[in-house]
């Protein structure tokens, strides 16, 4: 590759972050303006900050996100690994590649496919609309990332060491909990991680099952940018940026750990794969 | 291990396949075929397959997602393909996910300012001359900020084909004398040919039902078959129409994911 040819390279990519970046900046920019909107900055502020920390709707309503967004995580992370570890004992072929195929349904559906489809479920099982039906639903479209990311996890691993276990006398639980369990745990967390995101980020299917009584803060943020331009949600939005920011650095480096702890292993010559 | 204690843990998951994904299509077939009177009937599929609202509907949805998605690819594969160029390469991969954590509501919310009469763009296009024009509530706006939030869905898919190339075959075009541009044409293009067929499916499917965009920045002009949904499940009450659309949609979708199959798996979703 020539000089010429990298330059333009550096060039095109400085150009394709700043795209993907402005947005974000331009909306943290304004959060400070003690102007009325998003344009012609008048002067530095906090005090969209204060309205926000004032606004005790709002926070209900990130304290219930958040809460949705755990539970929901920790149980979609529960049901996807036991899921994972089925499919993984399936030795059929035909049989294992029909479960893959239903599990991933949910995961390529359009999301207002999925926000449809569960509220006529819901209405017909007559369940209300609210705190259980979003719970509900966020376990339901996060379940199939989790097994995708531990089903692989699970394959890596040599059988043998499930057959030595059982030869070493290990009962079935045994063998989950002492030897499966620790080996796939790093795939769980990303998968709880995974989980979580989702839940946080989704809008579409929300909007859905949420019924009047219950908002999560997507549902909140798009009522009130119906309305137009408010500097609250600014100041929201810089603070959820650094959440952000904090949970990427997180993950990152829970992943540079386990890799890093992998390849420890390796060299002392701990078996594993 | 043995078979019951295997079917005892694995219960909830297929509890989980039996009602929140073999159910709900099944209910949203089922529901296609009753009008708002709760009857039995084919009515909905005759109003959808007779009304040029509903057809035209469908066909300006599906160009959408069709220039949406073909933006997106001229932006994104430049992008990751020079990603593939860059040293500490997992951190630019991370700095391209992280704009996807970033809520999407927020993000368009962001364009209602930057396309505003009085936003930025205006204010460069007067300082070019051009004078300010009416940016939000157009197609335009609605193309540019949904390619705009697509972006890193067909970078990384692309990125991770591209990544996969063995260099030495790379080095063995230009070495039987291919130039950099017969090199790209023949080479590596066909080659990460997967990874952009993953890209177009998980660009192409969410653009057809992107309802909270096109309610925010196209204004209401801009009616896609995710807004159709949308009016018809909550606001005009008319669940039969609006499953018979969805019924429309999921067809599209397969027919989709039929035509960018790829032999080997490398999708990323959202």
């Amino acid at each position: 590759m020539t000089e010429k040819h990298t330059w333009i390279g550096k060039l095109y990519l400085a150009f394709a972050f700043a795209i993907l970046y402005m947005p974000i900046f331009y909306l943290v920019f304004y959060s400070f303006n003690s102007g009325k909107n998003m344009s012609g900055f008048k002067g530095f502020t906090w005090s969209h900050y204060q309205t926000l920390f004032a606004d005790s709707r709002l926070i209900i309503i990130v304290l219930q996100t958040f809460l949705v967004a755990i539970l929901s995580a920790l149980i979609a992370t529960i049901v996807g690994s036991l899921g994972a570890l089925g499919i993984y004992q399936v030795r059929r072929r035909h049989t294992r590649n029909l479960l893959l195929s239903l599990n991933n349904i949910l995961m390529v559906s359009p999301d207002v496919i999925i926000g449809a489809s569960f509220l006529i479920l819901f209405t017909a099982m007559g369940i209300a609309l609210g705190f259980g039906s979003v719970l509900a639903s966020h376990i339901a479209f996060s379940i199939p990332i989790v097994v995708l990311l531990v089903l692989p996890r699970l394959q890596e691993m040599d059988y043998a060491m499930i057959d030595a276990a059982r030869d070493l006398g290990a009962n079935s639980w045994q063998i989950l909990s002492r030897v499966i369990l620790p080996f796939i745990l790093p795939s769980v967390f990303s998968g709880y991680f995974m989980a979580f995101t989702y839940s946080l980020d989704d809008f579409a299917v929300t909007f859905f099952v949420t019924g009047n009584g219950f908002a999560t803060l997507s549902v909140e943020i798009y009522s009130r940018a119906r309305q137009g331009i408010n500097l609250e949600i600014n100041a929201l939005s810089a603070l959820m940026f650094l959440f952000s920011i904090i949970l990427i650095v997180g993950y990152y480096l829970l992943n540079q750990y386990t890799q890093s702890r992998r390849q420890r292993r390796q060299k002392d010559g701990v078996y594993l794969k | 291990m043995t078979r019951t204690s295997r079917l005892s843990y694995f219960s909830l998951y297929l509890l989980w396949i039996l009602f929140f994904v073999i159910t709900p299509v099944a209910l949203i077939v089922y529901q296609s075929f009753f009008n708002l009177n709760h009857q039995f009937t084919l009515q909905n599929y005759r109003d959808y397959l007779s009304s040029s609202v509903y057809l035209r509907m469908t066909l300006n949805s599906f160009i959408f997602a069709f220039l949406i998605t073909l933006l997106t690819l001229l932006i994104s594969y430049p992008a990751a393909y020079y990603l593939t160029r860059l040293k500490h390469r997992q951190l630019w991969i991370l700095l391209i996910i992280l704009p996807t954590w970033i809520n999407l509501l927020l993000k368009a919310y962001a364009f209602i300012g930057i396309f505003s009469q009085a936003g930025s763009v205006n204010h460069f296009l007067t300082f070019i001359g051009i004078g300010p024009q009416q940016i939000l509530f157009t197609n335009m706006s609605f193309v540019l900020v949904a390619a705009y939030i697509q972006i890193p869905f067909m970078i990384l898919p692309i990125y991770n084909s591209l990544v996969d190339i063995d260099p030495a075959i790379i080095n063995a075009s230009h070495d039987l004398g291919a130039n950099n541009v017969q090199t790209l044409w023949r080479v590596i293009i066909p080659m990460s040919a997967n990874g952009v067929r993953s890209g177009v499916q998980s660009v192409f499917i969410p653009s057809l039902s992107l309802f909270m965009i096109t309610r925010l920045i196209g204004g209401n002009r801009v009616i896609t078959l995710g807004t159709a949904i949308e009016e018809h499940f909550l606001t005009t009450m008319n669940w039969g129409m609006g499953s018979t659309i969805g019924v429309v949609l999921i067809i599209i979708m397969f027919i989709t994911m039929m035509l960018t199959a790829s032999r080997r798996k490398g999708g990323v979703k959202r």
